[in-house]
């Protein structure tokens, strides 16, 4: 059977590791190609590692920084940040990418995401979604580092770009981002209903318990984290772990009720 | 000399340094020149079907290739859409496949499946292996690779399949026919078993 995804998502800021909460400081964390030789080691599942300079800097996505990843990278690597053209897309690929995600390209551009997938494979393009809840305890899609609202609902953007040939969407929720207190599973279970893409989710774990919390309501899904990932402790002292390989079959065994 | 084909598109050095970390020697070939030495051809692919396809028919060691392996019986793995190309044609394009094992590459298709999956078939899943030995030595049922796709090899004859994989039905997930192999998943990512298929691989 499939397994649910447990997925380290890194955040990159002029070429370090760093890591936000609701989107806004950043804590320095440290060198990116150290922290997936760490995961190389504790064998995750695959990760995620999203340069969060380059779509509000305008900047063209890091082919060097790309390049050094994916050839240190042993075991499957999703990219985003600053991809805006087709050609960026089949570049990273050609690094040895599995999987390119974009997302403020895709709200702006749609028919960018077909041009890709029509290049790459749709198994391969991923649409991001960063959400958060307005007052009223609506839920709108942001670009811009959070900063921008789009007014579009994550329900409706992830069903278009389902029927854009995505081959997963990413929801990442801005209110829960670092904080560490359980995914927002209200969220999840209506995206989850709405697609019957793969979906990863991203925003809120804090320990083990939440991420089975989120694989009871979805089933197999994309279990993803920054902060449970890079920290330790109430302090949250930097440090880069990953559940054991024991910890991990149990978790999601007795989340998915199976023996 | 293990060799992997660069024709511009797939994870090479992914195999490349799971074979350094092993210790067996391995090298990339982007021309004719590099495959002097090859005993053992790894073809990976990631992308569309019709791309690998374009970009193998036009890399200029197809013709070499082809030579190798049809006539000298130098074994061949082909991964993931590497897999696929080895097929007659594909749903996902348009292009002819090599033909070098009887099947046709198809899509997943929602109404056969027993139980609704999402697609693609994405993260780590099973593989039952039909044989002993050769490419799954030392790997059982509970070992885990990793899938990415949305197409899946399907054979003409029954007895080229050596593995298969739970995803709404038994797909198939490895092949082998004399000396040309092929795997849907991506050994060079699935971290511990996925080093000993490709260990395996350079043994046999």
């Amino acid at each position: 059977m499939l397994f649910p995804r447990i997925t380290p998502c890194l955040l990159i800021r002029n070429n370090g590791l760093v890591k936000t909460v609701k989107f806004k400081p950043f804590k320095y964390i440290g060198d990116p190609i150290n922290a997936v030789k760490i995961f190389n080691e504790k064998e995750a599942d695959e990760l995620i590692v999203l340069d969060i300079d380059a779509s509000a800097k305008g900047l063209e996505p890091d082919f060097s920084l790309i390049k050094k990843l994916a050839a240190e990278c042993q075991m499957p690597l999703c990219y985003g940040g600053g991809i805006k053209t087709l050609e960026h897309a089949t570049r990273i690929i050609k690094l040895g990418v599995e999987k390119v995600a974009i997302s403020s390209a895709f709200i702006e551009n749609p028919n960018l995401l077909i041009e890709i997938i029509t290049e790459i494979g749709s198994q391969s393009g991923v649409v991001i979604l960063d959400v958060k809840k307005t007052i009223l305890g609506k839920y709108e899609v942001y670009v811009n580092n959070g900063n921008t609202s789009t007014g579009q609902s994550p329900i409706d953007l992830a069903q278009k770009a389902e029927k854009f040939g995505a081959g997963e969407v990413v929801i990442n929720s801005i209110d829960n981002d670092g904080v560490m207190g359980g995914y927002d599973l209200s969220l999840a279970s209506k995206v989850r209903k709405a697609v019957d893409i793969p979906i990863s989710f991203l925003g809120g774990a804090g320990n083990l318990n939440h991420m089975g919390e989120l694989i009871k309501l979805c089933g197999v899904v994309g279990v993803a984290s920054g902060s449970f990932f890079v920290f330790k402790g109430s302090l949250r002292a930097v440090l880069i772990n990953y559940p054991s390989y024991s910890d991990k079959s149990k978790l999601i065994k007795d989340s998915l009720n199976i023996s | 000399m293990i060799t992997v084909i660069d024709y511009g598109l797939g994870n090479v050095q992914a195999f490349a340094n799971v074979y350094k970390r092993l210790d067996i020697p391995v090298n990339v070939a982007k021309s004719l020149d590099d495959l002097a030495e090859t005993t053992k051809i790894i073809l990976p692919g990631v992308g569309s079907f019709d791309r690998a396809m374009q970009q193998f028919n036009s890399c200029g060691m197809r013709k070499l290739i082809e030579q190798l392996v049809l006539e000298e019986g130098i074994p061949i793995l082909g991964v993931c859409v590497g897999m696929q190309m080895l097929a007659n044609s594909s749903e996902e394009g348009k292009l002819s496949g090599l033909g070098w094992v009887d099947g046709n590459v198809k899509r997943f298709d929602g109404a056969s499946m027993l139980q609704t999956q999402n697609l693609p078939h994405m993260g780590w899943n099973n593989v039952v292996t039909k044989t002993e030995g050769d490419l799954f030595k030392g790997i059982n049922v509970e070992n885990k690779f990793y899938f990415l796709h949305s197409f899946h090899f399907d054979c003409c004859n029954k007895s080229n399949i050596i593995g298969v994989t739970d995803y709404g039905f038994n797909f198939t997930s490895a092949i082998k026919k004399k000396n040309i192999f092929g795997v849907q998943f991506h050994p060079e990512k699935s971290h511990h078993y996925g080093g000993q298929l490709l260990k395996n691989y350079s043994e046999i």
